[in-house]
């Protein structure tokens, strides 16, 4: 379920990286990125998964999965607040810059 | 257990590589002082400070998301010695085989896809670049 999630994460920033694009103030391509790439990885734990003999995603335990899946908000969330941070950090508006010159 | 400690690893070697890219591509005049590409992308390709940063944020961005998901299974302590594995007599051979067979697997499948992105980055701006190019002459 992280996984999935993850992934939906990953198509949700793309499409809208694609369609701000080529505007990119806030930088949502990176956002993608970060979400593509740990998609990626965890489809190689998957498969190392299968290969071990164990579920590729985990669906026969409820509980496992609603484990699974409160992560995978957990981790979208923690993709958010990085790239939050980042925007905060780089101003790209200047926002902050000029509200403190003020 | 510890697999995404070889992508922190890359990650670590791509973001020295970048910066030394950036410094050299500074000096040619093919980036500004941000690593902002100056010279015209269809005619010159992508430059490699912009591509190296893709890999270096899928890189960074998937080792702090699967560090969360090895904290969250307790695998990962945020003390010393950091793997929970370290404690165990004998656990250490299984999380060193972890990350040379899935680790090492994660990092190249992140770095065959960034190089397949780069080189269907490249194809589109060279198509667009020639289209342009068609369409002026029309006119």
């Amino acid at each position: 379920m992280t996984l999935m999630i993850t992934l939906l994460a990953a198509v949700v920033a793309s499409i809208v990286w694609y369609s701000k694009a080529p505007n990119s103030t806030f930088s949502i391509g990176s956002l993608a990125l970060m979400y593509w790439a740990a998609t990626l990885m965890w489809c190689v734990d998957g498969i190392a998964c299968l290969i071990e003999g164990e579920a590729f995603i985990e669906i026969a335990d409820t509980a496992a999965m609603l484990d699974d899946a409160i992560l995978g908000i957990v981790v979208v969330i923690v993709g958010l607040a990085v790239w939050a941070v980042i925007n905060i950090a780089r101003d790209p508006k200047r926002i902050f810059s000029k509200a403190l010159t003020k | 257990m510890a697999c995404f400690l070889v992508s922190g690893g890359e990650a670590i070697v791509v973001t020295a590589v970048r910066a030394a890219v950036k410094k050299s591509e500074q000096k040619k005049g093919i980036v500004d002082e941000k690593g902002k590409q100056i010279t015209d992308p269809a005619e010159h390709g992508i430059c490699w400070t912009r591509k190296l940063g893709w890999l270096m944020n899928m890189l960074w961005g998937g080792v702090l998301l699967l560090a969360i998901e090895h904290i969250w299974h307790g695998e990962v302590v945020l003390w010393p010695p950091f793997l929970t594995a370290a404690t165990v007599p004998g656990e250490m051979a299984t999380v060193l085989h972890e990350m040379a067979t899935v680790g090492v697997a994660m990092a190249v499948l992140v770095t065959v896809t960034w190089l397949v992105v780069t080189f269907v980055a490249d194809a589109v701006v060279k198509r667009s670049a020639k289209t342009e190019a068609a369409k002026e002459a029309e006119l």
